[in-house]
C-alpha cells in the first residue's frame, strides 16, 4: 500500500515497522512529528521526557534490557543527549537503538545552524542520512537491523526539507516486537576506566567494520546509490541535496551516500576514478569535502557553494551549468515593496501582558526557548539575551555575580513550563545553593506551545492525552528552598509589574508563577458567547488598546478600536490597558 | 501528463495552507503522479508569512520551488502575492486573494501597506503570464467560516488544471476525513472558488 507521508512521518513507520518498543523524545522542531505520529502506533511505548538526555537514557536503558529502542530530538537537542550517547557508543547495544537528529540549515525555527554530522564523527556512531520520505521510512528500518549487526548506537540525520517534506511512501508489514534477554556483563555497560580501555579497542574496530560494508555492501542494500552518467562531472552528495543535484544537472554522474559516516572511501575512490571533475554538495559543513581530501583525493566543495543556509537547484545550477537559469514571469521592479511579517505572539496569548509588564518595569530581562522568544520584537521588546533551554535562569546568576548583587535589583529570567523542566530547575536550585537574589519567572501555560502543543510534566496528560502526574510548580520550587514564590494572572498586566517590582527589591531568590494557559488549548480558549465589546461613548481614542498590538484589534480610521471577534480570545488585556472602561467583556445570554 | 506542475501556496500563518497542500498531495497520488510538498513549521505558525511548495509530475527531485519555476502561485492574502510574485514562471498564473492582512511593521507604522497591489501586478506581468485576484474572504464567510479560505483557493486553482472536478471533491472528502463535519462547507467554497476563475 501506498501513503503519501511527511519525511517525519516516515520515520515513525520505518520503526513502527521494525517492532521498536520504547519511544523516549522531547519534541523539538523540525523532529516533533517523528514521536508524534509514534504515539499513533498503539503497541509502542512511548512518551515526551523532561529533556534530551533524559529521553536518551530512556532509550539506552531500553535497549540494553533488549527492545528496540529510539529517541528524537532537534539538533540543538542532540548538545543535550550528548553525554549519555558518547558512552553509549562505548557499550553498544542490546536491542537495536536509534538516536533520531533533525537539523535545520537556514534556521527556520532554531537558534543555530550546528551541523550534526560532526557528532557522529565524534562519538563514533554510524550515521545514515535520507533524502525522501521512502528513505526515511527504509533507513529508519535499516537503522535497527545495523545498529544490532554492528552492535553500536545508529543517528539517523534528518534536516527540515526532509523531515517537513511530503512524498510517496510504500508501507509493508510491521515485524514483531521482540524483546531480547537481559544478561548482565559489566565489561560491556559499565564504563569503568579498565572497561573502557579495552571497549574503545572495539569501537575503533567497529568503525573500520562499518566502512567495510558500507564500500562493499552498501550500495547492493540500496543505502548508497550510484548513478553514472556523463563521466565529465561527478557529484557525491547526501541528503536533501541530492535532490537539488538531481534537478539541476540531470546528465551528471552521482554518487549519492545514505551512509555518511564513516565514509566509504573505496567507493569514492572508484567513482573518482571514472568522472573528470569531483564535486561534493553538502550543506553545512564541508563535512565528507573535508574527509575526501584528508584520504588525499582532489575535489572541490565549499570553493563553490556556501557554508549556510539551505541549498537548492538554482543555486547548484549557478556554480555547475551553463544552462539559462528560469526567467521571472513579473518584473519585480515594477512591484512595490511588501512589508515584513515577522512571527508574532498570538491573540490572547497570556505571555503578552507579562512582557508588557515587564517592558514597563524597565528591568533587564534573560529570556529563554519558546513562543516568548518573541516577546524581543515590539511592542513588548523584553528581551536582552536568549541562549539556549534552560539558560535564562543561570544567565541571570551571572548577572547577579557580576555585578556583585547589584543587577539583580533591575533583572529577572523569563522561563516556559516546559522549559523549566527542562533544564531550569537545576539552574534554580544552583541559584538558591549559591546565595543569588534573582527573580526568575515561570510562564506557566500548562503546554509546551512553540513546537506544536506537547503535553509536560506540569500539564497533567501524558503523550497520549491519558490522566498523568502533574508537577505543582509552586511547591516544587519552595521544595528546593525558594522562599519567595507567588502566582499572577498576566492578564491583570499592571498587578504583574506591582509583583515584579516588589520581587526584585528582595534579597533572595523569588519566583513569580505566571499562570494562564495557552490561548490555543481546549483550557486556554474563551467560554462560548463571550466577546469584547467596544462602548462607544467612553472610547477617548487614545490608542492605548491598540498599541498592544493583539493581531484581534486595530486602531480603525476613525482611531476607535475594531475587534475581530473570529480572532479575539477574550482574554481581556486591552481592557485592562484602557483608562476610561471604553472596552468590556460581554457574556451573551 | 508529461510536464511538472509547481504550485506555490502562500499565505499567513493559521491560513490553512498546510491542508490546502495535503490535499494537492493527495490528488496527485490519486492520478498516479509522483508529488513532493514541502511545508515549514514551527516559527512562521504564529501570524508569520508561511509558504508550501507542491511538485507533481512522473518523477520529482527537488521539493522547493525557486524563482521563475511555479506554474501557479496560490496567495492566500494579497500583499503576500507581492512577496512571492518571484517565484512565478513565465506563462504561470498568479492567484491572489484581495483580503489584506496588516503585519505588525505596518501596525506599528514603520513599514506601508502597499495600495492598488492588483493594478501593480497586472501592469508588471509580462509575455503571457496571468493575474487573478478575487474576494475568497467573503466567499468563505458566506459559506460558513473564514478557515475556508483554503477550499476557496484549490476551487480557484481547479478550475486551470485537468483533473476532474469527482477527483478534487474526492480529495477533499480524504482531506478532511477526520473531520467529517466539514465536508459539506469545505466543498461548497471549492465551488465558489472555481466560479471565480472558470
Amino acid at each position: 500500500m501506498k501513503q503519501i507521508m511527511l519525511g517525519n512521518e516516515a520515520v515513525a513507520r520505518g520503526a513502527y515497522e521494525a517492532g521498536v518498543k520504547v519511544v523516549s523524545s522531547y519534541p523539538g522542531t523540525p523532529s516533533t512529528e517523528i514521536t508524534e505520529t509514534i504515539a499513533t502506533y498503539d503497541r509502542i511505548y512511548c512518551e515526551w521526557a523532561t529533556n534530551e538526555k533524559v529521553a536518551s537514557e530512556v532509550a539506552i536503558g531500553a535497549s540494553i534490557r533488549g527492545a528496540r529502542a529510539m529517541t528524537c530530538m532537534k539538533h540543538v537537542g542532540m548538545n543535550v543527549a550528548a553525554d549519555p550517547m558518547f558512552t553509549a557508543a562505548y557499550e553498544g547495544v542490546n536491542g537495536g537503538l536509534v538516536f533520531v537528529v533533525a537539523d535545520d540549515p537556514g534556521m527556520h525555527s532554531s537558534q543555530d545552524e550546528q551541523d550534526s554530522r560532526n557528532y557522529g564523527r565524534a562519538a563514533k556512531l554510524m550515521i545514515l542520512e535520507p533524502s525522501d520520505s521512502q528513505e526515511c521510512k527504509d533507513f529508519a528500518k535499516k537503522a535497527f537491523e545495523l545498529s544490532e549487526r554492528f552492535d553500536t548506537p545508529v543517528i539517523l540525520r534528518m534536516h527540515t526539507r526532509v523531515s517537513h517534506s511530503r512524498s510517496i511512501v510504500e508501507l509493508s508489514d510491521p515485524e514483531d516486537i521482540v524483546v531480547k534477554p537481559y544478561e548482565k556483563n559489566v565489561n560491556k555497560y559499565v564504563m569503568m576506566p579498565a572497561m573502557a580501555i579495552k571497549r574503545h579497542v572495539v569501537v575503533e574496530q567497529r568503525t573500520l567494520d562499518i566502512a567495510k560494508a558500507s564500500n562493499e555492501e552498501f550500495l547492493g542494500m540500496g543505502i548508497h546509490k550510484l548513478e553514472m552518467n556523463d563521466t565529465k562531472l561527478g557529484i557525491i552528495t547526501a541528503g536533501a541535496s541530492y535532490q537539488y543535484v538531481k534537478e539541476a544537472l540531470p546528465d551528471a554522474s552521482v554518487l549519492k551516500l545514505g551512509c555518511v559516516w564513516p565514509l566509504p572511501m573505496d567507493l569514492i575512490r572508484d567513482f573518482t576514478s571514472k568522472v573528470d571533475r569531483l564535486v561534493i554538495v553538502e550543506e553545512l559543513d564541508p563535512f565528507m569535502e573535508t574527509e575526501i581530501k584528508a584520504a588525499g583525493i582532489a575535489c572541490e566543495g565549499k570553493d563553490l557553494f556556501t557554508l549556510q543556509g539551505e541549498y537548492s537547484a538554482r543555486m547548484i545550477r549557478a556554480a555547475l551549468s551553463s544552462e539559462a537559469l528560469p526567467e521571472k514571469a513579473l518584473d519585480l521592479d515594477k512591484l512595490p515593496q511588501a512589508p515584513g511579517r515577522p512571527p508574532l505572539l498570538c491573540a490572547g496569548c497570556p505571555h503578552k501582558g507579562m512582557f508588557l509588564a515587564l517592558n514597563r518595569a524597565k528591568v533587564q530581562v534573560m529570556g529563554d526557548i519558546g513562543c516568548y522568544t518573541l516577546g524581543t520584537l515590539p511592542p513588548t521588546a523584553a528581551m536582552d539575551v536568549s541562549v539556549c533551554m534552560g539558560a535564562s535562569v543561570g544567565m541571570a546568576h551571572g548577572f547577579d555575580k557580576a555585578s556583585d548583587g547589584e543587577d539583580s535589583k533591575k533583572t529577572v529570567a523569563v522561563i516556559g513550563d516546559s522549559t523549566f523542566l527542562h533544564s531550569g530547575i537545576t539552574n534554580l536550585i544552583n541559584a538558591v545553593y549559591n546565595q543569588s537574589a534573582i527573580t526568575v519567572l515561570i510562564l506557566d501555560n500548562s503546554i509546551t506551545g512553540m513546537t506544536g502543543h506537547q503535553q509536560n510534566p506540569a500539564s497533567g496528560k501524558n503523550i497520549r492525552l491519558q490522566p498523568a502526574p502533574a508537577i505543582d510548580l509552586e511547591t516544587l520550587c519552595r521544595s528546593v528552598g525558594v522562599t519567595s514564590v507567588r502566582t499572577v494572572d498576566p492578564v491583570d498586566t499592571f498587578e504583574v509589574e506591582k509583583v515584579v517590582k516588589e520581587e526584585i527589591a528582595k534579597d533572595c531568590v523569588s519566583v513569580i508563577i505566571v499562570r494562564r494557559p495557552c490561548a490555543l488549548i481546549p483550557t486556554g480558549k474563551k467560554p462560548k458567547g463571550v466577546s469584547i465589546v467596544l462602548n462607544d461613548d467612553n472610547c477617548k481614542k487614545c490608542g492605548a488598546c491598540s498599541r498592544i498590538m493583539c493581531p484581534a484589534l486595530v486602531a480603525g480610521p476613525d482611531k476607535k478600536p475594531v475587534i475581530d471577534p473570529e480572532a479575539c480570545n477574550a482574554c481581556g488585556l486591552c481592557i485592562n490597558m484602557c483608562k476610561f472602561d471604553a472596552l468590556s467583556k460581554k457574556e451573551e445570554a | 501528463m508529461a510536464k511538472d506542475i509547481s504550485i506555490v501556496l502562500a499565505g499567513v500563518g493559521g491560513q490553512g495552507t498546510l491542508i490546502a497542500g495535503k490535499l494537492l498531495g493527495i490528488l496527485a497520488m490519486k492520478q498516479g503522479l509522483d508529488i513532493k510538498v514541502s511545508e515549514v513549521h514551527g516559527m512562521s505558525q504564529r501570524g508569520g508569512s508561511v509558504i508550501t511548495y507542491v511538485r507533481m509530475g512522473e518523477k520529482v527531485y527537488s521539493p522547493i520551488i525557486e524563482e521563475g519555476m511555479a506554474d501557479y502561485v496560490l496567495s492566500f492574502e494579497e500583499v503576500e502575492a507581492v512577496r512571492w510574485a518571484k517565484l512565478l514562471k513565465k506563462d504561470g498564473v498568479l492567484l491572489v486573494n484581495s483580503q489584506k492582512i496588516k503585519s505588525l511593521p505596518v501596525l506599528l507604522g514603520n513599514a506601508e501597506y502597499p495600495e492598488n497591489i492588483k493594478d501593480s501586478l497586472e501592469a508588471s506581468a509580462s509575455g503571457n503570464a496571468k493575474v487573478v485576484e478575487f474576494d475568497a474572504l467573503s466567499a468563505a464567510l458566506s459559506c460558513g467560516s473564514s478557515k475556508a479560505v483554503n477550499m476557496v483557493m484549490v476551487g480557484a486553482l481547479s478550475a486551470g488544471m485537468d483533473f476532474p472536478k469527482e477527483l478534487w471533491i474526492e480529495a477533499i472528502n480524504e482531506a478532511f476525513a477526520s473531520k467529517a463535519k466539514l465536508i459539506p462547507m469545505n466543498v461548497e467554497a471549492f465551488n465558489k472558488g472555481r466560479d471565480f476563475v472558470s
